[in-house]
């Protein structure tokens, strides 16, 4: 692929796509600087930064992002461990073998999320295992697996394996192979796992929902309750607009930074090829 | 002598062929404590019901007090609803992926990050604000009462139920068939064009059997969560379009009859491992047939 150059009405449908799925959000920005708490009638009642004012000294916000955070780390790194290293063991066994235990792991993820969420709450009750954050942690790793396995294994599948064995004639070891060759090979795959691990897990709410207990409460977990009673606070919109805000730039960052870079290496290739040409 | 050679057809992978299940070890512990032992917890509460002394007896009682409208009724619909999901999702989700993956253009990066950006969001707050969009009061109707038209009703209809699951959804569809796409080799496509084949034909016999498997991996990123979500029936539905995720949670949450939410959970199990043996089997056969027809 990547052979055309795009066309405008190409250009146009990207737009509204993208529009279509940032609206929402706009909309959010938007309401994290109205005076109005619109929960009522939606009105625009001027500029103001005292949600961002008050977000700082809300202690229940600040303290269940913070527990979203961790969790989500601590699933991310988990599940990626975890899936990667089955997702490469099982491409090395029987099919019969992996196929049933690659069709058991996706289980949490083609299940539905509420009937996991409930089993493992059942089994937590009968075991009489508290739940809190580590019940959390675990039904949290349980249904991040199978979508880093799935973003791994298409990229083990299709990894040329005569790469690998072209690096073991030419005198490699097998792990050096494994290091140069075929982890850097299936690695975007890792990386995506990995995100959407994050991602998912952040984004969370009905698995944590059956879990979670003695208090600890995550982010999706605080808005569902403030939703069900007295409608989303300002606050949470101006928490959002921020954490938006710095993942974009990151993000932004991750996407542009590698084409500069390149352009720089180019430089300093040419720079020192003159450099023996002279 | 020793020397047996192994057959030279073994199409399996060799990296981590030697170690391959110590690898999948901490998978397979994990999987049996907390998957397999969970849903058998299910399975068992499904079958019984609670006598009034507290201990269980094994009965189907509640699998016949399921085949009541009040029941069916929301499980057809979620089906319904997440089947027009994912069709939808598939025709506006498949030319922005085509297009990302054929774009030769450098911003193409960008525009998938704005496609997943949207899932740092906590969903239920990208609901609320479709809600604060279109509700009796929100801005939408705000706009057309300033402009002189009328008020319009677009909340707790399922068509809007369906507007929310699309966007919930549409980025998990997009994701695995650009991944697909991006590593389709160019020179099958010029060799088709060397041999005469026309653009159309091009597409139909190796673009589109090529991203089946990112098309199957979509299907089932979107089907699956939308005919079991209850929180986005809950926001834009009100209580008029309940789906089959409302009465599981309402069994485990106000009217408190383990049992009988086990019974539902194990139909709707049933209902989506079915539908995951269904697309696993096509996901098989096309990945074969596309072996051959190249």
């Amino acid at each position: 692929m990547r052979t055309h150059r795009t066309k405008w009405y190409s250009k146009l449908y990207l737009g509204l796509i993208v529009a279509f799925l940032q609206l929402p959000i706009i909309i959010m920005m938007i309401n994290s600087f109205n005076s109005s708490r619109a929960m009522g009638a939606w009105t625009w009642e001027g500029f103001t930064l005292d949600w961002y004012r008050e977000l700082i000294s809300n202690d229940k916000i600040l303290s269940s992002l913070g527990t979203t955070l961790l969790l989500a780390l601590a699933a991310a790194v988990i599940s990626t461990i975890i899936g990667t290293i089955a997702a490469i063991g099982l491409s090395g066994m029987k099919k019969r073998i992996s196929g049933i235990i690659l069709n058991v792991s996706y289980i949490p993820m083609l299940n539905a999320e509420i009937v996991m969420g409930i089993s493992l709450m059942l089994l937590f009750a009968i075991i009489g295992i508290d739940r809190g954050f580590l019940t959390l942690l675990i039904g949290h790793i349980t249904f991040c697996i199978p979508y880093v396995i799935l973003s791994v294994m298409p990229k083990i599948r299709q990894f040329d394996h005569s790469k690998y064995e072209a690096a073991l004639d030419l005198g490699a070891t097998p792990k050096m192979a494994i290091v140069r060759i075929f982890i850097p090979d299936i690695l975007p795959g890792i990386i995506s796992g990995f995100l959407m691990a994050f991602t998912l897990s952040m984004d969370d709410f009905i698995i944590s929902f059956f879990t979670t207990g003695n208090g600890v409460k995550t982010l999706p977990i605080e808005i569902y309750t403030m939703m069900t009673k007295r409608g989303i606070s300002p606050e949470v919109n101006a928490l959002s607009t921020i954490v938006y805000i710095i993942v974009f730039i990151i993000m932004l960052g991750i996407n542009v930074l590698p084409s500069i870079r390149q352009r720089a290496d180019i430089k300093k290739k040419l720079k020192s090829e003159r450099k023996q040409v002279s | 002598m020793e020397l047996k050679r192994k057959p030279a057809d073994d199409t399996r992978i060799k990296v981590g062929k030697k170690s391959g299940s110590v690898m999948t070890l901490p998978l397979i512990i994990w999987l049996v404590c907390f998957v397999l032992v969970p849903l058998l917890l299910i399975g068992w509460y499904g079958i019984t019901v609670e006598n009034p002394d507290g201990s269980m007896s094994v009965s189907f009682e509640n699998f016949k007090r399921f085949a009541d409208p009040i029941y069916l009724n929301p499980l057809l619909r979620s089906a319904k609803i997440a089947t027009i999901t994912t069709v939808v999702c598939i025709a506006l989700g498949y030319p922005v992926a085509y297009i990302l993956a054929r774009s030769t253009a450098k911003w193409t990066n960008i525009v998938m990050m704005l496609i997943l950006m949207p899932m740092w969001i906590n969903f239920m707050l990208r609901i609320y604000s479709w809600a604060s969009l279109l509700e009796g009061n929100g801005i939408i109707n705000s706009l057309l009462v300033s402009l002189g038209f009328e008020k319009q009703q677009f909340m707790y209809t399922e068509g809007v139920v369906v507007l929310g699951t699309i966007y919930n959804f549409l980025p998990f569809m997009i994701m695995p068939i650009q991944n697909v796409l991006l590593k389709l080799d160019n020179s099958l496509l010029e060799a088709a064009a060397d041999l005469g084949a026309s653009p159309v034909r091009r597409f139909f016999k190796i673009t589109l059997p090529y991203s089946v498997p990112g098309i199957i991996s979509g299907v089932a990123m979107v089907f699956v969560p939308s005919v079991t979500t209850f929180v986005i029936s809950q926001r834009l539905g009100g209580n008029k379009v309940p789906l089959i995720g409302n009465i599981i949670e309402s069994q485990f949450g106000m009217a408190g009859d383990w049992n009988f939410g086990s019974t539902v959970s194990l139909i709707v199990m049933a209902i989506v491992l079915a539908f995951m043996f269904a697309i696993n089997k096509t996901d098989r056969a096309e990945v074969n047939g596309r072996g051959l027809t190249l």
